[in-house]
């Protein structure tokens, strides 16, 4: 169980730097929103190119925030959601630091 | 746009009046002393303060896993006070590596807001921001923390083994 936690926190950090890029951002909340996307479904409507968005694409796969499938000749991208949900648990561990810090101010105050 | 990377929230019911638990987060030797924290100053509006690792007085497991860094200095902004009703700081998540100058990262912002509630006061502490630190530092952030939590985990293991 431990070891399990720790092994989730070290992989935490390529998505964090991952996700630290508004355009990225944008991508990883569009794939939120619609399952499987072509390059041009990720592209209109934005002022970022084909090339760009596919760099970014790249990278999100690195983190294994996203990867692509195979639909015939397109190519589509697709939301690996355990990676987000993994980010999330890390946020958990400090939040767990602030339970503890309120049931110190609970005795405290309580007396 | 899911943005539960960025912030926590937590709530505690506190059962005591509203002034005793304003004073609690208001007054910094008062927040010291449960926090676990020495402060250079009074908390006032737009001051920056500085905040020293004390062991808490409330917790002996906690003071002793605090222990190690009695007197390591950290940066505390007092953001806005809103008499009785809520009171907001800033700092550097987990920013006590002396070799590391945080001045020029950003902080997150911690908010408590009282509110009255059946038998109390329901005290909301939110802290958002992380989505703004530098991805090394989250990490460490984070692994600081799982330290702190094993630590806890071996005393409560060390208790059970004595009871």
């Amino acid at each position: 169980m431990r070891k399990s936690r720790a092994q989730a926190l070290q992989k935490s950090a390529p998505v964090f730097a991952a996700l630290g890029d508004p355009t990225r951002l944008r991508l990883v909340a569009a794939l939120c929103a619609g399952g499987a996307l072509s390059i041009t479904q990720l592209t209109v409507g934005t002022a970022v190119t084909r090339q760009a968005v596919t760099k970014h694409l790249e990278v999100l796969a690195g983190a294994g925030l996203v990867h692509d499938i195979r639909e015939g000749r397109e190519r589509l991208w697709e939301l690996k959601p355990s990676r987000l949900d993994e980010a999330r648990r890390a946020l958990d561990a400090i939040a767990a630091q602030w339970d503890q810090a309120l049931q110190r101010l609970k005795a405290f105050v309580e007396t | 746009m899911d943005t539960s990377t960025d912030r926590i929230e937590k709530q505690v019911l506190l059962k005591a009046p509203r002034e005793r638990v304003w004073r609690a987060l208001s007054e910094a030797d008062q927040f010291g002393t449960w926090f676990g924290v020495r402060f250079d100053g009074p908390f006032v509006e737009g001051e920056r303060l500085t905040g020293r690792i004390a062991p808490t007085q409330v917790d002996e497991e906690v003071a002793a896993m605090q222990t190690p860094y009695e007197g390591t200095p950290f940066e505390w902004q007092v953001e806005k006070i809103e008499p009785m009703r809520r009171i907001a700081f800033r700092w550097h998540p987990f920013g006590v590596d002396k070799t590391i100058d945080y001045s020029h990262e950003p902080m997150t912002l911690i908010v408590f807001e009282l509110r009255d509630a059946p038998g109390g006061i329901l005290l909301t502490v939110t802290e958002s921001g992380f989505d703004k630190l530098p991805p090394a530092r989250r990490a460490k952030a984070f692994e600081a923390n799982e330290g702190g939590w094993t630590h806890q985990m071996r005393l409560i293991e060390k208790y059970l083994a004595l009871h």
